[in-house]
């Protein structure tokens, strides 16, 4: 009988999902589309948590569908409704629904035999052997943090990376006005506890689903909320600190990475009897640095001041095609 | 087999699919990236569905990890996509 209700229960989660994927993608209005997208996170994040993996239920439903939900509303914010569409030629729609089509069956062929033909064990039982001597009890930090350490540091050089493209291309948006004052009575609750939860993802993901970047995504809609609500609020913070969080966790894990390589001869290689505390501490630097670049990231651009140096050669630069 | 895996395996090729077939026909820049974004989740379901092993075991961390990576490279190549259509926008009004 349970067996029956669960089936039934994966059935309607997946056509909710197919539904949701194909509104999103069918409709020419942005508005409507990005709504469908942030439901279609939600119901991701539920997704996730039934095939056991709850960190990325968590991530999911911070970043997959709080974040960039709120990166694609802000982004659309001043768009006209109206849109031309221009049809394709329906040869052409043919083709890309013939090779759609046929790249679904070959990947559905894949599927259906790669799972047919393994033990369904892979890494696992090699990685979950491993965990008790990687300093974490949680096998999905263990992997980020330890045994994957590298893929972990490149990721943050990607991030990095993004955001410094979003700081050099756009000024600052303008900010907005003060909220009404329910919701500004309900932030004062709403981001002391986001902080507090934060920390507390941060520390519980040694040995429970969390870690630094649902840490570091919750910190960032702490501060996106402020600067929703409280414009006047976020405007007295200097921003200044923000730019040099976006670098500390690239820093400390570098810094650790070397520390390593002179201490046991291996970038990275952490010895067993500290390996606990050092993954706390690239954690704590990674969600600060993940928490400024998403904040930065809605901010839609460098706030001003940033650009000092710019002003000055461009000015410079300027007042030569003058003379 | 476990018939969940298949089933969400399915959904992921599912949703990649429409995604992907979205992504080619779009020609509004918002709309190719709200597609391109469903087409990665697409992908995602499936190294989800495949890390699954079943009711009783723990599933598989290494797709875990790779999963979480990409969802915050997701979201800051959406952040980027977003900058630079907003900079093209601008350059348009000129």
């Amino acid at each position: 009988m349970t067996e029956w209700l669960w089936l039934f229960l994966d059935l309607t989660l997946i056509l909710l999902l197919l539904t949701l994927a194909w509104l999103t993608c069918a409709t020419h209005n942005n508005q409507k589309g990005v709504t469908y997208f942030i439901a279609f996170g939600l119901l991701l994040a539920l997704a996730w948590a039934r095939l056991k993996a709850p960190d990325l239920a968590l991530a999911e439903a911070v970043i997959g569908a709080g974040i960039s939900g709120a990166l694609l509303l802000a982004a659309i914010k001043h768009d006209d409704d109206a849109q031309s569409v221009n049809k394709l030629p329906s040869i052409k729609l043919w083709m890309v629904n013939l090779l759609t089509v046929a790249l679904a069956t070959l990947m559905g062929w894949g599927v259906w035999h790669g799972l047919e033909l393994s033990d369904g064990n892979r890494l696992a039982d090699q990685v979950l052997a491993q965990v008790p001597e990687s300093g974490v009890t949680n096998p999905v930090t263990a992997v980020l943090l330890n045994f994957r350490a590298y893929d972990t540091l490149l990721e943050l050089a990607v991030v990095l990376t993004a955001v410094l493209a979003v700081l050099t291309l756009n000024p600052m948006r303008k900010t907005y006005v003060p909220a009404e004052p329910i919701l500004q009575t309900m932030l004062s609750w709403l981001v002391p506890l986001l902080v507090v939860t934060s920390g507390y993802l941060l520390w519980v993901g040694a040995h429970a689903p969390g870690g630094a970047f649902q840490a570091g995504a919750l910190l960032a809609s702490a501060l996106i909320l402020l600067q929703l609500a409280q414009p006047t609020a976020y405007q007295a913070i200097n921003l200044n600190w923000m730019r040099f969080l976006l670098i500390v966790g690239i820093a400390v894990f570098v810094s650790v990475g070397l520390l390593m390589m002179f201490l046991n001869t291996a970038f990275l290689g952490y010895s067993s009897s500290w390996s606990g505390i050092l993954i706390l501490v690239i954690e704590t630097a990674a969600t600060f640095s993940i928490a400024s670049a998403l904040a930065i990231a809605y901010m839609g651009g460098r706030p001003d001041g940033w650009e000092t140096f710019e002003t000055s050669t461009s000015s410079g630069h300027q007042g030569g095609k003058h003379s | 087999m476990i018939s969940e895996q298949l089933l969400f395996a399915l959904c992921g090729i599912g949703i990649f699919s429409i995604g992907l077939r979205a992504t080619l026909i779009h020609q509004q820049l918002l709309s190719r990236l709200l597609a391109l974004n469903v087409c990665g989740a697409g992908v995602f379901l499936i190294f989800i569905a495949i890390a699954y092993r079943g009711e009783t075991q723990i599933a598989d961390p290494v797709p875990h990890a790779l999963v979480l990576t990409g969802i915050v490279v997701a979201v800051s190549a959406m952040a980027m996509a977003l900058a630079l259509r907003h900079k093209l926008k601008d350059l348009n009004d000129e």
